[in-house]
């Protein structure tokens, strides 16, 4: 598809203003249409990189609130104390520098009749094609002590990197010896399947070396460990032996903040450093937008393109689709479904046949220690029949055992995940 | 080789019955090895050369590496694991990507200023 006249006309008729007026000036020489991509992570990030190297006649707009990325993969480090932050912050300047426009705001409404993205800024984008990458919201209401800021702020989830991740690692080294750090866990699904049990062994990593009598108690809503489980649990009865307590089916009900108390259905439990990772849906664009098909949660797409099933002309990539069946929410997979939607987005645009024998493929490294990685791996692939992706039989699997070449892997892994995005 | 690149020919020959539209397709190819550049770098041009960049490597080498880690002939960590993920065809396709790609390393991702 091109910049139509039409498309011009409708706009210029509607009275879009000088703003939209000079944005088609600029889009309409030789363009091949503009996309407007929604949220900056491993998604979003992909996503925007990956249209503009394939397809340079397009427009890519990135819209992202943040001034910059930071990653949820080795912030468990960081918690740790076996990273830094700087090690997974990260600038947009490398996608301005291959010609997509970066703005630093906050998209509040698509209008999918009209194709234009609202910006809480007060500008409007049209698109021809948008991509919603939005990541996920917390569903605090489902635990009323943590709805106020206040309780927000004393009992943290670090479970989106930044700010959160540098105040749960003070939180540790403020604790004393021989204090406990309770890890509450949502049901699956949630972001980053082995990553709670990832944040165990670093915590019980740190806590071993600074303050060996202090105990770790795991509080899983979930009725077994959702991910790795023989690799984790090996870690935890070896390297930590002694240090983590796992309760499984320990499903929230709520928190008393001042008491420093989780409170479970059938018991209450008393910790020095309570660390909540509440369940979570879609981001708010998405349920402004008539994203959200599954649960009230999450965001259904046609796998070859991620475009959305509900809204045409949007795609939906990362955290906030409706996975395929044992498609994690992970980096990668957010990174494959970018350069799915990518490929799309651009046969779309230009009236090319799409894709329909789409791969994609998961890798998720975890640190056992500040050196030591395992890894789960899937590959996936799309059934017509099914009209969805399935896993390709007898591939995929596990690490024979935590190692520190697999270490030496995960960080490759994230230094090239990250150029994927950025670079 | 004579034998690596006999058996590809059967190989593709089993295949183009049911997937003679996306062979023949460049695009298909790309997407294929896009699935890869998420451990070895866009391209397949890994920053660091940790995992190895696949960019530029001999296409005949590559496969016969992808079946080897499949067969359980070389050992693995990860790749026996992936390879088994895709067919012969698309094994091959993949091989002709990366042999296809300039040599080099990818820039890291900017860090924050």
């Amino acid at each position: 598809m091109t910049f139509s006249r039409r498309e011009f006309i409708k706009w210029a008729s509607a009275g879009a203003g000088v703003a939209t007026l000079a944005g088609c000036a600029t889009a309409g020489s030789g363009s091949a249409g503009r996309v407007v991509v929604i949220g900056g992570g491993y998604g979003g990030a992909t996503a925007a990189k990956f249209i503009k190297l394939w397809a340079p006649d397009i427009d890519v707009t990135l819209v992202e609130p943040n001034e910059y990325f930071v990653s949820c993969p080795i912030s468990n480090l960081v918690v740790g104390g076996n990273a830094q932050m700087s090690q997974i912050t990260f600038s947009y300047d490398g996608l301005r520098s291959r010609g997509i426009r970066v703005i630093r705001d906050t998209a509040v409404a698509i209008d999918a009749e009209k194709r234009q993205v609202a910006l809480a800024g007060g500008q409007t984008l049209p698109y021809d094609r948008a991509v919603v990458s939005p990541g996920i919201e917390f569903m605090f209401d489902q635990i009323p002590g943590l709805k106020s800021a206040d309780a927000q702020s004393r009992i943290l989830h670090a479970w989106k990197a930044g700010p959160q991740t540098v105040a749960l690692r003070k939180q540790l080294e403020s604790m004393r010896d021989g204090g406990v750090y309770a890890l509450q866990i949502p049901m699956a699904p949630y972001r980053c399947p082995p990553g709670p049990y990832e944040r165990v062994c670093q915590v019980a990593d740190y806590l071993k070396k600074a303050k060996p009598k202090s105990k770790i108690l795991v509080l899983d809503s979930n009725p077994d460990l959702v991910s790795k489980k023989g690799l984790f649990l090996a870690a935890w009865n070896g390297l930590y032996k002694g240090m983590i307590e796992y309760r499984p089916n320990s499903e929230i009900a709520d928190v008393d903040v001042k008491g420093m108390t989780v409170k479970l259905q059938f018991d209450d439990v008393k910790a020095d450093v309570i660390n909540v990772v509440p369940a979570q849906r879609a981001a708010d664009i998405a349920v402004r937008s008539g994203l959200i098909t599954a649960n009230n949660r999450w965001c259904g797409v046609d796998w070859t393109t991620c475009e959305s099933t509900a809204v045409k002309g949007v795609h939906v990539l990362g955290d906030a689709t409706l996975a395929a069946p044992a498609m994690p929410k992970s980096g990668s997979m957010a990174n494959q479904h970018a350069k799915v939607c990518a490929a799309g987005v651009i046969a779309l645009l230009k009236g090319q046949p799409v894709n329909t024998d789409t791969m994609m493929m998961n890798t998720c490294y975890s640190f056992v220690s500040g050196n030591s990685a395992m890894h789960v791996a899937s590959v996936h692939r799309y059934d017509p029949a099914q009209k969805t992706l399935v896993t390709v039989k007898d591939s995929g699997g596990v690490s024979s055992a935590a190692s520190e070449i697999e270490g030496a892997y995960a960080w490759g892994w994230a230094r090239n995940i990250w150029a994927e995005a950025l670079a | 080789m004579l034998r690596t690149t006999t058996f590809i020919a059967v190989g593709l020959a089993g295949c183009v019955w049911t997937q003679a539209a996306t062979a023949a397709d460049p695009v298909y190819a790309r997407s294929l090895a896009a699935t890869c550049f998420t451990c070895h770098g866009t391209d397949g041009r890994s920053v660091d050369g940790v995992p190895p960049s696949l960019a530029g490597q001999n296409r005949d080498y590559l496969l016969k590496q992808m079946q080897e880690f499949r067969d359980g002939k070389r050992p693995a960590t990860i790749m026996h694991q992936h390879a088994k993920g895709y067919t012969d065809e698309q094994l091959a396709l993949i091989a002709g990507y990366f042999a296809s790609v300039t040599p080099g390393r990818a820039a890291a991702a900017p860090a924050a200023r």
